[in-house]
């Protein structure tokens, strides 16, 4: 346990970090070990290729766009408080953290929409066209699949969810078609220290 | 008469006696007649009792049975309270507390201390083991009903031993006896179940020739696992379970098909018998008041306390798995496990078996049983809301796999994958040991031989693919199912139509029009096309496999895919990056350990990317490359179909594309010996420049186009994912790939030789005359890319030029006419066979999804 300390006492920031994204110590804790291993050389911080270098993730179809979500745009690297804010999206929501009003918490599920869906936007315009749509799904399909069935099913998505008739499916369209899905749920992770 | 011989006799006793004799007779007579006479109070009450039969032993008869009655009456009138009281006491320790409870009421009316005293202690070792219970109960939370059967069933049998010993001969050290007895015999159960289905799972393995008696063995073995519990008093359902349960996989494997069905068929028959049988003794038995006794205190106190006593134990049990599970148990959760305790047919038939002499409140306990087992059938009040019946809407599909994916990448990077580290630990075991013992070798092999046969077709179908449209080749074979696809003389019309315009556009369109059904598919078969295909996030991964069904191919394509996929994009936005090639050979590694296919899968690396649409990213190697590639195109172990193209390439343009056919001795494939000699370009040593990509070749390339070159190129890699592995010196070969090897290189020569000639080599030859279709075999992806580039150039209108003629390999011996043409045909005949149905060798592994690129 006093290694537990003396490392924690490393972590920049920790108070705050615990205070901002609701994890527990153990659980920055254990992230920040985690942190240190994907950090290869010891930087204190990540690079592309650092989360590159994640054997699963290599087996991941949309594992680039996740690595993406990591890095803040115009970043090359990552630091620890960024990469507990990003993890953070994935707590239970049901944590009572509500009490700071003053900033939604990350694991509200409209931040885990968000985070959703910035991996389709990947132009960061707000929202997601077609194409952006199209190859989203070109990555999670499989090859068995021809393009033009990609492209009757991004276009049966788009006029599902397209509210407006922009052609394009905006965050607010992106929530509503998601509305009867738990993305509590869908998206959470146990912590478990 | 009678008269007369009276007088003639003369002695009075004979006299009296006949006189006697007669009047028996007469009052016989008399009886029969109906007429009443009186003779004495004897006769009187003879007359008024039994009119037939032996009178006085019938009499004393009758009037013993009703001293009896009145006894027996009098004797239950007195003891009635007392019986009832043993009976509930009887059948607090079969059933629950509530019973216990009013035996308890009952007991301290008969007013009896020392049985107060007694049952005291009872209850207090009752409830000992009913903790007990309920905790051993908590572990077999997941295969609950199953579970909570067997529990059951082995508490039955310790309740039964007790009631046989006499519940007065019960001391509290027997109810330990009890618990332990309890678990020795559920553990015992459990372990004689896994070691027949070892025996079953090793007997499965050699019944390759006579799989006629395959059912037989599968019923044999677990009913003789049964058998052998119960003959040491063990858990006979209990080990009939696991014995399932452990040989599910292996036996699943070895055995054919037609013998699982068989199986599967068989048992849900008898199943449903069995159930049936129950059910209708029950009803039976419900209408038959003899069989039961009621009482309605005891009846609808068992009702309300097995309800509130089951909702106790759920709720107190979920509330602590909550604690750790990641989905929590929500109150309609708790609501139907509580409501949904067993007590159907199971419950039933034991309380039928009971042992009438024993147990003397059995009549009571039927009756209850009966009404509980109605009342829980009959009254299902539980609304759950029906969240299946809603069919997700496309959107929903998508991104909750999404979701999926986000959480599986997120884990892995947080690092969170103790989750699964016990059943790794077990996978890995099973891996290595148990399937090599338990597996028939063709089985354990078989995802090699999957892999070799999925190279086959991929290499077989490129060959179509090269003809013309990807696009609609690749629908074909992956979507035979879906109508109105082109023929095949249409797409080789349709490649006609492309040659001649060179335009990618035109393709898509092509294409469209020719599957006029594409843009109304109905949402069916969009979802169908996306749950079917959508990459499935590694949780989701189930563990069985056979070689009916090869689930672990499917895994392994879609790592593959994925990785090569991934592995291209990365190596194409940082092209530069020696370090970062590095470090991913360390990480892959560390990778999930032995399964090779990981590490095949790896290899392709260097892929330069195709997936994203952006117009850019098209990769064409810079010439230097290419001239490397052309000189190393003589190692390709894998001799391919489309080569043989290459080599007519020099041929005179002089036949006519519609023409050339059988005939055309261009289309003639020379089966090209690999040579060792020339090290492979990735071969060439980590210092060898990276294939680059040149980004103004993807420019080059129509938006329109791109998609269909993508595919193409896809499937060409898909193909040669693990690079060909004969000229393997500096890589470390893996033993798959080199087996892969062995498989895929002899395959062209196993070709039957027939004279027809496809319409796709038609087409083939076409691309000859063109002399820019080359498709020299290699292995090395970036090869193939370049390749498939080339061919491609003749759509577009900046033609690259072709790879110097020096590179090109020497071209393979004159076509051997007779020879050439059954090997062309072939494939064409294979690629059908894929289409419709799979061929009978390879392609045994899969019976199902035809083809997959």
């Amino acid at each position: 346990m006093g290694s537990n300390k003396s490392t924690i006492q490393y972590i920049p920031d920790v108070k705050e970090l615990i205070e901002e994204t609701g994890f527990s110590a153990a659980h920055i804790q254990r992230l920040f070990e985690r942190f240190d291993l994907l950090d290869r050389d010891q930087m204190g911080t990540l690079r592309v290729e650092d989360f590159e270098a994640i054997p699963e993730l290599a087996m991941n179809p949309i594992g680039d766009r996740i690595i993406g979500a990591f890095f803040s745009s115009g970043k090359e690297t990552v630091d620890f408080p960024t990469f507990v804010r990003v993890l953070a999206h994935f707590q239970p929501t049901d944590s009572n953290r509500t009490k700071n009003s003053s900033q939604e918490p990350y694991n509200s599920p409209n931040r885990k929409l968000q985070f959703a869906f910035q991996l389709y936007d990947q132009d960061r315009d707000g929202k997601i066209s077609r194409a952006e749509l199209l190859q989203v799904l070109q990555e999670m399909l499989g090859m068995q699949v021809t393009d033009e069935q990609l492209q009757s099913i991004a276009e049966r998505a788009i006029q599902e969810a397209d509210l407006d008739g922009d052609d394009a499916i905006s965050f607010d369209e992106f929530k509503k078609s998601l509305e009867k899905v738990d993305i509590d749920q869908k998206m959470r992770i146990g912590f478990l220290s | 008469m009678r008269r007369e011989s009276r007088k003639r006799g003369g002695r009075k006793r004979e006299r009296k006696r006949k006189k006697y004799v007669r009047r028996e007779e007469e009052r016989q007579r008399e009886r029969e007649r109906g007429k009443e006479r009186e003779r004495g109070k004897e006769r009187d009450r003879e007359r008024k009792g039994e009119r037939r039969g032996e009178r006085e032993t019938g009499e004393r008869r009758r009037e013993r049975r009703e001293e009896e009655r009145k006894k027996e009456e009098e004797e239950e009138r007195e003891k009635g309270e007392k019986e009832r009281a043993k009976e509930r006491e009887k059948k607090r320790e079969k059933k629950r507390e509530e019973e216990r409870r009013e035996g308890e009421k009952n007991g301290r009316r008969e007013g009896e201390e020392r049985q107060k005293a007694r049952e005291k202690g009872k209850i207090e070792n009752r409830e000992g083991w009913r903790e007990r219970r309920k905790r051993q109960g908590e572990k077999e939370s997941e295969t609950e009903r199953e579970g909570e059967r067997e529990r059951k069933r082995g508490l039955y049998k310790v309740y039964i031993s007790f009631v046989e010993v006499g519940p007065a001969n019960v001391q509290t050290a027997d109810y330990f006896k009890g618990v332990a007895s309890f678990l020795i015999v559920s553990v015992g159960g459990t372990l004689v179940g896994l070691v027949f289905a070892v025996i079953l799972g090793f007997i499965t393995r050699f019944t390759k020739k006579v799989r006629i008696i395959e059912p037989l063995f599968v019923f044999l073995l677990v009913y003789l696992a049964y058998l052998t519990a119960e003959l040491f008093s063990l858990s006979a359902i209990l080990s009939m379970t696991f014995c399932g349960i452990g040989a599910n996989k292996y036996v699943e494997a070895n055995i054919s098909q037609k013998s699982r069905t068989t199986v599967k068929y068989t048992m849900k028959t008898l199943a449903s018998i069995a159930e049936t049988i129950i059910f209708i003794f029950l009803g039976i038995s419900a209408v038959d008041k003899s069989k039961w006794a009621w009482d309605t205190g005891l009846v609808s106190c068992t009702l309300v306390f097995i309800l509130i006593f089951r909702a106790v134990g759920v709720v107190g049990q979920t509330w602590v798995l909550n604690r750790f599970r990641l989905v929590p148990l929500d109150k309609i959760d708790q609501v139907v496990m509580s409501y949904g305790g067993l007590r159907g047919a199971v419950a039933f038939a034991l309380v039928v078996l009971l042992d009438g002499k024993q147990v003397r409140a059995k009549d009571y306990f039927v009756a209850t049983t009966i009404v509980v087992v109605f009342f829980t059938v009959m009254f299902q009040w539980l609304k759950v809301p029906r969240s299946t019946s809603r069919k997700p809407t496309i959107n929903e599909e998508i991104h909750e796999r999404a979701f999926d994916h986000i959480l599986t990448a997120v884990e892995d990077i947080a690092g969170l994958q103790g989750y699964h580290h016990w059943r790794d630990k077990w996978e890995q075991f099973d891996k290595n040991y148990l399937s090599k013992l338990l597996l028939r070798k063709s089985v354990y092999r078989k995802s090699e031989l999957w892999e070799a046969y999925q190279k086959i077709n991929i290499r077989d179908a490129i060959s179509v693919i090269d003809q013309g449209g990807n696009v609609l080749t690749s629908a074909r074979l992956s979507l035979p199912s879906m109508a109105s696809r082109a023929s095949f003389p249409e797409f080789t019309n349709v490649t006609n139509y492309l040659r001649e315009n060179g335009s990618g556009v035109c393709l898509d369109l092509q294409v469209i029009d020719n599957v006029p059904g594409a843009k109304v598919e109905e949402d069916m078969e969009t979802h169908h096309v996306l749950a079917g295909n959508l990459y499935k996030p590694r949780r989701r991964y189930q563990s069985h496999y056979s070689r009916h069904f090869m689930p672990l191919g499917e895994k392994e394509r879609q790592d593959r895919e994925v990785f090569q996929r991934n592995m291209k994009y990365r190596m194409e936005s940082s092209k530069s990056t020696r370090h970062k090639r590095h470090k991913k050979e360390r990480s892959i590694k560390k990778r999930r350990g032995s399964d090779p296919k990981e590490e095949s899968a790896e290899k392709p690396r260097r892929n330069v990317s195709w997936h994203d649409k952006e117009p850019v990213l098209v990769p064409v190697d810079s010439e230097d490359d290419k001239a490397e590639h052309s000189e190393k195109e003589d190692d390709e172990g894998i001799t391919f179909v489309a080569r043989k193209i290459e080599t007519p390439k020099p041929r005179p343009k002089s036949v006519p594309s519609a023409v050339e056919g059988s005939s055309s001795p261009l289309a003639s494939p020379p089966s090209r010996p690999p040579s060792v000699d020339v090290p492979l370009p990735w071969k060439g040593g980590v210092g060898s420049p990276p294939p680059c990509v040149s980004v103004e070749a993807t420019k080059i390339i129509p938006v329109d186009l791109q998609q269909a070159w993508n595919q193409s190129i896809s499937s060409l890699e898909s193909i040669s994912s693990p690079p060909a592995p004969p000229t393997a010196a500096a890589d470390a070969v893996h033993p798959r790939v080199s087996a892969l090897s062995r498989i895929g290189t002899p395959r062209p020569a196993s070709y039957t030789p027939s004279s027809t000639s496809s319409a796709f080599f038609t087409t083939s030859s076409t691309q000859l005359v063109h002399g820019s279709f080359l498709f020299p075999e290699k292995s090395p992806k970036e090869e193939e890319e370049e390749e498939s580039f080339h061919e491609l150039q003749p759509l577009m209108s900046t033609l690259k030029p072709p790879p110097p003629p020096a590179a090109v390999p020497p071209p393979p011996p004159p076509p051997g006419s007779a020879h050439s043409q059954a090997r062309r045909k072939n494939p064409r005949v294979f690629l059908r066979s894929l289409v419709s149905a799979p061929p009978a060798g390879s392609t045994e592994p899969r019976s199902r999804g035809p083809t997959q690129l």
